[in-house]
C-alpha cells in the first residue's frame, strides 16, 4: 500500500526562486524513506508541502490515497512531524507539551500511552520538567515524542540528528526500527549518509528541488557503487610500467589502486589480477573496498 | 469538530495566563486600582456628579472597557503572534484542525481572560466605591460581546504583525487613543458642541456609553445602534481571519 504519494509537484517563491520541481515520489507503507540533499535542495520545503505548513504551486500530494489539501483533517491525522529547528514553548512541562500536541490531533489524553512515548525516548524522569532545563538532546526527543503523541502512522523526520550525540542517534536509529515494525512509515531527510545507510530501505536524493534518483538503498549502492582494488607489491618489474599504463592504476608508493565499477567493469578487474600474475609480479596483498553512500551522493549532487 | 483542539489551544493559552499571573491579571488591577485613585479619589472629588452618578461610580464601566479592549488586544495578538516567532505554529499548522477552530481556540482564550480581568476590576471598584447595576444581563452581555470582538481584531494584528513592535503599533497609535477620548473618563455631553460631533465618528465612543447605560440606564448614544456597530465590526473581523486562512497571509509561506 502507498503511503505518500507526490505527483508532479512543483512550487515556486514570489522571488521566482524554483524549490521543487517536478516532484514525483512515492513511499510504501512501513518503508524507512530518507531523501539526501545538500543545503537549500528542496528537502525540508517537501516535507512542509506534504505536511500543510507551506502552500504548493501546483500538482498533487496524497496520503493513504487522500488529497493533502482537499482531506486535510484525514491527511494531517496520520502525519506525525519533527521539524529540523527545536520550537518548543520553554516555560511548559514535558507531559503538557505532549498532552498539548495529542489535544490537537483529537485525541483524549492518555497517560498510559503518554507515558509509554516518554519511557521509550528515556524521557520519563524529566516528564515534569519545564523544557527549557532539558539538554539539546532531550528537546530534541521531547520534539520526537510530541509528533509520536497522536500515534501517527507516517512520522516525518527532517534531519532528526543534527547535533545530536552519537549514542543518542543510535537509541533514536532503534528507536525508529522499532516503528517500522509496528508499520509506522517514516519518512527522513538526513545529511548523515551513515544515517540513511543504516536505517533507510529506500534512498531519494534531491538536488536543486530536483530528485535525482530514488533507489532501494541496497540496489543504489551495488547500481552507482564503485570497487577499489589494491594491490600491495614490492616487485620492480619491468612490465609493472606496462599494466599501470593498461589498467590506469594510480601508484602510491608500493600501492596500486584500479578503480572499476562494480557491474560494468567486473571482467577488466579479472584481467587486471591475471595480467599480474601472468607477468610474474608478486603480490604481497590485495583489498578490495566498495564505494559506499557518501562517494555516490557526492558523485550525483556534483554532477 | 475537533473540539478537543480547541479545547488544547484553550487550555494552552489559560494556562499560559496563570503563570504568568502578575502580568495578566495584577498588572491591569493595578492599573485600574491607580486610575481609581488618581482620577476618583484625587481629581474625581473635585468634579460634581455627572449624569446624576458620582464620578467614581461614572468612572467604573469607561476603565473597565479602557481595560478589556486593550488586554483582549494584547492577549489575542501575542497569542498568535509567540507562535509565529517560536516556530512553533508548525505544530498547529500540520494538525488536522480547521481555520475557524484555530481561531476559536485563540479568540475563546483571549475573551475569556478579558472578562475574567473585567471581572476582576468590577469586584475591586467594589472596594472603592459603592457600584450598581441597572442591567445586569447587558452589562455581561456588552462584556462578552466587546472581548470577543477585540480579542478577534488583535488575532487578526497577531498575524499581520511580523515584530513586536507592530504588535504595539495598532493598540499605542489607535486603539488606546480612540479609547481614551471615547469617553473613557467623561462624558462626551461635556464636550463642546464641535468635539462632540468629532467624537461621534471615533466607534469607542458607542462601546463605552452602552456599557456605560448597562450600569446606570444613561448613555450619549443609542444602544441599539452600538450593538450594530459591534456586530457590524465583528463580521469584518470574522471576514477578514478567514481570508487570512484561506490564503496563508503572514502563516504560510
Amino acid at each position: 500500500m502507498i503511503a505518500i504519494k507526490i505527483k508532479n509537484l512543483h512550487k515556486s517563491y514570489e522571488n521566482g526562486l524554483k524549490a521543487l520541481k517536478k516532484i514525483n515520489l512515492s513511499v510504501k507503507r512501513g518503508e524507512i524513506f530518507a531523501l539526501l540533499g545538500p543545503n537549500g535542495a528542496g528537502k525540508s520545503t517537501l516535507i512542509n508541502i506534504i505536511c500543510g505548513i507551506s502552500k504548493k504551486t501546483s500538482g498533487q500530494v496524497t496520503i493513504f490515497g487522500k488529497d493533502n489539501i482537499l482531506d486535510y483533517k484525514f491527511t494531517r491525522s496520520k502525519i506525525g512531524l519533527v521539524p529540523q529547528e527545536i520550537a518548543t514553548d520553554s516555560f511548559e512541562k514535558v507531559i503538557n507539551t505532549l498532552k498539548f500536541s495529542r489535544g490537537l490531533f483529537n485525541k483524549s489524553p492518555s497517560e498510559k500511552y503518554l507515558n509509554f512515548i516518554l519511557k521509550s525516548l528515556n524521557l520519563v524522569s524529566k516528564k515534569n520538567n519545564q523544557i527549557r532545563t532539558l539538554s539539546g538532546g532531550m528537546k530534541r526527543r521531547v520534539m520526537i515524542a510530541k509528533a509520536l503523541s497522536h500515534e501517527p502512522k507516517i512520522l516525518f523526520l527532517d534531519e532528526p540528528t543534527a547535533g545530536v550525540d552519537v549514542n543518542l542517534r543510535k537509541t533514536l536509529w532503534n528507536f525508529l526500527n522499532r516503528l517500522k515494525k509496528n508499520g509506522v512509515t517514516i519518512f527522513l531527510t538526513t545529511h548523515y549518509i551513515e544515517e540513511a545507510e543504516n536505517i533507510a530501505d529506500r534512498i531519494g536524493i534531491i538536488n536543486n528541488g530536483e530528485i535525482i534518483i530514488t533507489e532501494d538503498k541496497k540496489k543504489l549502492i551495488e547500481k552507482l557503487g564503485e570497487k577499489k582494488i589494491i594491490i600491495t607489491t614490492n616487485s620492480s618489474h619491468n612490465n609493472i610500467d606496462n599494466i599501470i599504463k593498461k589498467y590506469h592504476l594510480k601508484k602510491n608508493k608500493n600501492k596500486l589502486s584500479y578503480i572499476y565499477n562494480s557491474k560494468k567493469d567486473a571482467d577488466l578487474s579479472a584481467s587486471l589480477l591475471s595480467d599480474l600474475v601472468k607477468s610474474s609480479i608478486k603480490i604481497d596483498d590485495i583489498e578490495i573496498e566498495k564505494s559506499n553512500l557518501e562517494e555516490i551522493f557526492l558523485n550525483m549532487v556534483e554532477k | 469538530m475537533n473540539l478537543r483542539g480547541i479545547l488544547a489551544i484553550y487550555q494552552f493559552e489559560m494556562s499560559r495566563m496563570f503563570r504568568t499571573v502578575s502580568q495578566s491579571i495584577a498588572s491591569p488591577v493595578l492599573s485600574t486600582a491607580l486610575y481609581f485613585i488618581v482620577f476618583g479619589s484625587a481629581i474625581g472629588s473635585r468634579i460634581e456628579n455627572i449624569e446624576g452618578v458620582s464620578y467614581m461610580s461614572f468612572l467604573i464601566p469607561g476603565l473597565i472597557m479602557l481595560t478589556i479592549l486593550n488586554q483582549s488586544v494584547s492577549n489575542a495578538s501575542f497569542g498568535i503572534y509567540f507562535p509565529k516567532f517560536s516556530g512553533t505554529i508548525y505544530e498547529i499548522l500540520s494538525a488536522p484542525i480547521s481555520p475557524i477552530e484555530i481561531t476559536f481556540g485563540y479568540v475563546l482564550a483571549a475573551a475569556s481572560k478579558s472578562v475574567l480581568i473585567g471581572l476582576i476590576i468590577l469586584i475591586t471598584s467594589a472596594f472603592f466605591i459603592e457600584i450598581t447595576i441597572l442591567h445586569p444581563f447587558w452589562m455581561l452581555l456588552f462584556l462578552i460581546l466587546m472581548s470577543l470582538t477585540f480579542s478577534l481584531f488583535g488575532f487578526i494584528i497577531g498575524i499581520w504583525a511580523n515584530d513586536f513592535q507592530k504588535i504595539q503599533l495598532i493598540p499605542s497609535f489607535i486603539l488606546t487613543p480612540l479609547t481614551f477620548l471615547g469617553g473613557s473618563f467623561y462624558s462626551i455631553g461635556m464636550l463642546p458642541e464641535f468635539w462632540q460631533k468629532i467624537s461621534y465618528i471615533n466607534p469607542i465612543v458607542y462601546l463605552i456609553s452602552s456599557f456605560r447605560w448597562s450600569f446606570y440606564g444613561n448613555s450619549d448614544v443609542n444602544v441599539v445602534i452600538a450593538i450594530i456597530a459591534t456586530l457590524f465590526f465583528l463580521a469584518i473581523c470574522i471576514g477578514f481571519v478567514s481570508w487570512i486562512f484561506k490564503t496563508g497571509y503572514k502563516i504560510k509561506t
